[in-house]
């Protein structure tokens, strides 16, 4: 009986246990690698890649584990970016408050749009999704005391306590990266619970759930406001890492590109997500050095990915370790 | 009439100029099993939805245990005790036989808020699963993924589904649809062993199901009830032979 009564386990990896590790051991290391080889430069850009990362392993929780393609994800990010600018314009600009505001503004768009959002579902979702986001953009975009189309300059990091910890960029890195770390650990706590598994439950039959007796909508909205939130502290992290806010940061490009962070990294197992982030800013940071049509090379990429490793790249690594363990 | 667990007064649906439930009056007792027959298009399926919360009646009312559930939504009325069965199997197919079943568990253990803990290793949800699994006969099963099952035990898992939940009243609609002599069969003695723990409706066109399991039998014609009594009865009825059995019983 106590054999029979272990549950398989939500997703299994398939031979990709340690990824996980690897992939976070690889983010403490590159501090490292940078001062060794002198190239600071590799240390922003991996708190670039770890910041857009939190807000991928958000939209995966959606995408991948609620089947609710949300096309507006970018607006929670600038959402919380505009609570560090805004904030800063009227002197406040401790993380112990500006943190908090940039969440609890995200989340509570999240919960006021999300009430109306999940009421629909496919490509219904998709559009009113995208209706949300357009309609942060164009107001952050108005927003003429705040720099209206041109964003806001920033004029220093936030501090913590008082202290300058963010504007040292290896303490920054450090900070982005426990972000990333405790993002991610909570997202794999979240799928495996039994909220978790109600919101699993509801993409593969919701009727099915329904009949049970749960009301798929408050879960998924739950959902909506947590994945909106962590977005939201992508932003607090962004706005620092870049001392500057714009509406661009809310495009409906944005809400695409980490649609295609989250689908070339592999849908539904969080760890394809932070690939996926990874995958698509270091190409576009490559290619953009060849040519600044850099898309009209990335874009087939993404399409042979899409038509050939279903996947995505998890999905091929998968496929390649079966192949190799067997052989 | 008043000590009935699941009571429709006057329900009428029609999908156009198609009437499909028509001013239907019906009722079932507690511990009964009352079996709805009757010919493909007669409404069955459709007074099942409404019966769940999945269609809503044109006017009528639905009393369960003595309270009006026409307006609440699906997931409330499962709440209240109301578990049902689908004539196509609706299940989680990514998910495990087990795992299908500990969800409805869950349902009945209530916080389903919970983000903390494996919920696919608590054995306070687990333990139940797997004696409704057992019931069914699909207690070596439990680990397989619940898409990759063979039709009569997907039939078998959305039994143990709404036996999971412990409900007042059970919907069966076709349960052994599409299954074969030796699985129908088991599917018969598993419910004949559970009659009586709930009240059961039962829509199936298997008449020797049927009438092996029935307290009661309602014919159900064009939306409309042509005849309702003991299975001796309703299998005398000259109406009922003559609009459904005759057919039927060859």
């Amino acid at each position: 009986m106590a054999v029979s009564l272990a549950a398989s386990p939500a997703r299994p990896r398939g031979g990709l246990q340690a990824l996980p590790g690897g992939i976070f051991l690889a983010f403490a290391l590159i501090p490292i690698v940078a001062l060794l080889t002198g190239d600071t430069y590799l240390v922003s850009l991996g708190s670039r890649v770890m910041i857009f990362a939190i807000a991928a392993v958000a939209l995966d929780l959606l995408v991948g584990y609620g089947a609710l393609i949300s096309f507006g994800h970018a607006a929670f990010i600038g959402l919380g970016a505009y609570a560090v600018g805004i904030l800063s314009v009227y002197g406040i600009t401790d993380a112990l408050v500006s943190l908090p505001v940039a969440l609890a503004v995200s989340a509570a768009y999240a919960l006021l749009t999300g009430v109306v959002c999940l009421r629909t579902s496919g490509v219904y979702f998709i559009m009113i999704t995208l209706a949300f986001g357009q309609m942060a953009f164009f107001t952050a975009s108005s927003l003429a005391p705040f720099g209206g189309d041109d964003g806001l300059t920033i004029a220093a990091r936030n501090t913590l306590a008082g202290f300058p910890l963010l504007r040292d960029e290896r303490a920054f890195y450090y900070v982005v990266f426990f972000c990333l770390l405790g993002t991610y650990v909570f997202c794999r706590a979240l799928v495996a619970s039994r909220f978790g598994r109600v919101v699993r439950g509801a993409k593969e039959n919701p009727v099915r759930m329904a009949t049970i007796g749960f009301d798929v909508y408050r879960f998924q909205l739950a959902t909506y406001v947590i994945a909106g939130a962590l977005a939201g502290l992508s932003g607090f992290l962004l706005a620092n890492a870049t001392e500057f806010v714009s509406p661009a940061y809310m495009s409906w490009q944005r809400s695409g590109e980490l649609i295609v962070m989250v689908l070339l990294g592999g849908l539904g197992s969080l760890d394809g997500a932070i690939v996926g982030a990874a995958a698509y800013l270091l190409t576009e940071e490559w290619l953009s050095g060849f040519t600044e049509h850099w898309k009209v090379i990335f874009g087939p990429v993404l399409v042979l990915v899409v038509l050939f490793a279903r996947g995505g790249l998890i999905g091929l690594a998968r496929d390649l370790v079966r192949r190799f363990t067997r052989g | 009439m008043a000590d009935a667990v699941l009571h429709l007064e006057k329900l009428r649906k029609s999908f156009g100029a198609l009437v499909v439930t028509d001013d239907l009056t019906f009722d079932v007792m507690p511990g009964e099993l009352h079996a709805v027959i009757g010919p493909n298009g007669a409404g069955k399926t459709t007074l099942i939805n409404q019966i769940s919360g999945l269609v809503a009646p044109d006017s009528g009312t639905i009393l369960f245990a003595g309270r009006d559930i026409s307006a609440l939504p699906t997931h409330a009325r499962a709440e209240l005790g109301l578990a049902r069965s689908f004539q196509v199997s609706s299940i989680l197919p990514g998910f495990s036989a087990l795992e299908n079943v500990a969800l409805a568990v869950q349902s009945r253990a209530g916080s389903s808020f919970r983000v903390l803990g494996r919920a696919a290793a608590e054995a306070a949800l687990n333990g139940p699963a797997m004696a409704a699994l057992a019931d069914v006969g699909l207690a070596e099963r439990a680990q397989i993924p619940a898409g990759e099952l063979s039709h009569g035990e997907k039939r078998a898992l959305e039994l143990a589904i709404a036996l999971a939940l412990q409900p007042k009243v059970l919907l069966l609609d076709e349960p052994m649809a599409g299954t074969g002599r030796e699985e129908t069969a088991r599917l018969v003695e598993v419910l004949r062993r559970l009659k009586g723990r709930f009240s059961v409706v039962l829509v199936e066109h298997d008449m020797t199901a049927v009438f092996a399991l029935a307290d009661r039998i309602s014919v159900l014609i064009y939306g409309r009830i042509l005849a309702s009594g003991t299975p001796a009865g309703v299998r005398a009825d000259p109406r009922v032979v003559a609009a459904y059995l005759g057919d039927e019983m060859e």
